[in-house]
């Protein structure tokens, strides 16, 4: 029985943590609108940022991929 | 005019020809699938099934030289890379083949990156960031060819370079500024009060450096692979409705493939991020 409680907690904090992708989302959707916000406004200097977007965009997802280590670590390690 | 005109209509014939081979041979694997899978009819998922390390020659145990699937998918990424930058640029042609110009594409493009991103000064450092970069590019493509093994979906693989990195970098940082390297988390340009505080949250920030640029790699191509085989699991226990679901691994198979362009991408770019703070440490 103790057991069983063990694992739903593991399961229950994996769900909670997969939260943390859908906020990671939220923060690459923000990062690449105000890109293509800014690009459409002044189109001859986008292309010289598009490495400085995918900077953003890899450390918005980042601290989302935190929160997928952490429910693998739940699922897989714990 | 008239010569045109036969020419574009003939190329469209042959895509016609083509497009219903592809779809004849795409129909022959979905049934020959259909009629022998293992668990027809039955929703058998187990998406991390494919992450398993086994050995190549068989046997249960595996010791540091044992020679492993992963070990074999590794050469197979060195050897291509040998095939595409060695074996392709060998003709030093003026009009470079179409391997010498691939080859010739990926040199310029990352090279174009180390210049604009980290400066002049780290062009020095160029043959490992591109070694890199030409590294995972062609583990990440040789993981999408279906029952293969993604060697860089592991974070035993990715940490190993995202640590090579950190330490390349810090030693680097060290080496051309000495302790004026620890200026990089002293930053000037906030009032003094605020300064140690922001010097603990930049130290910190420093040394998750490695971990969320190994995990970023491996969890990308990690969760994408694992999407595409639960997908793969729905065709099966659908039957013929399954034609659905392949068309969604379909899809998911090219999005996978600009995953794979991207992450390698955004590692190379990062590494050029960090060697720039190391060049430059001053804020």
């Amino acid at each position: 029985m103790e057991g069983d409680i063990a694992q739903m907690g593991q399961f229950i904090g994996a769900g909670l943590a997969a939260i943390g992708s859908g906020a990671a989302a939220i923060g690459v959707g923000h990062v690449a609108g105000n890109f293509l916000a800014g690009a459409l406004r002044n189109p001859s200097a986008a292309a010289g940022q598009t490495a400085t977007l995918f900077i953003g965009i890899a450390f918005a997802e980042a601290l989302g991929i935190f929160a997928f280590l952490v429910a693998l670590l739940l699922m897989f390690a714990v | 005019m008239a010569s045109e005109s036969t020419n574009t209509t003939g190329i469209q014939s042959k895509g016609n020809g083509r497009v219903i081979a592809y779809g004849l041979i795409a129909l022959a694997v979905v049934l020959f699938g259909l009629a022998y899978a293992d668990g027809y009819g039955k929703l058998a998922i187990a998406p991390m099934d494919q992450f398993k390390v086994t050995p190549l020659f068989g046997g249960d145990t595996i010791a540091w030289y044992t020679p492993t699937n992963v070990t074999f998918w590794l050469g197979m990424s060195i050897l291509s890379i040998f095939a595409l930058m060695v074996m392709g640029t060998r003709g030093r042609a003026v009009i470079p083949s179409r391997g010498q110009s691939m080859a010739e594409l990926a040199y310029g493009f990352v090279r174009k990156m180390v210049e604009d991103v980290a400066g002049k000064d780290a062009l020095p450092y160029f043959p490992f960031i591109f070694t890199a970069f030409l590294f995972i590019l062609s583990a990440n493509f040789l993981g999408l060819i279906p029952s293969s093994f993604t060697t860089t979906s592991h974070i035993a693989v990715t940490a190993i370079l995202a640590m090579g990195v950190f330490l390349t970098v810090t030693v680097v940082g060290f080496v051309k500024s000495g302790f004026g390297f620890l200026s990089l988390f002293w930053v000037a340009s906030a009032p003094l009060a605020l300064r140690p505080v922001l010097a603990i949250i930049e130290l910190i920030s420093y040394f998750v450096r490695p971990v969320s640029h190994s995990i970023r790699l491996a969890g990308n191509l990690m969760a994408g692979h694992a999407v595409l085989k639960v997908f793969a699991g729905f065709a099966g226990a659908m039957g013929l409705a399954g034609i659905a679901p392949i068309l969604g691994v379909v899809a998911i198979y090219g999005l996978e493939m600009l995953v794979s362009a991207i992450q390698a991408y955004v590692f190379t770019i990062l590494t050029c991020v960090y060697l720039k703070d190391a060049l430059h440490p001053h804020h």
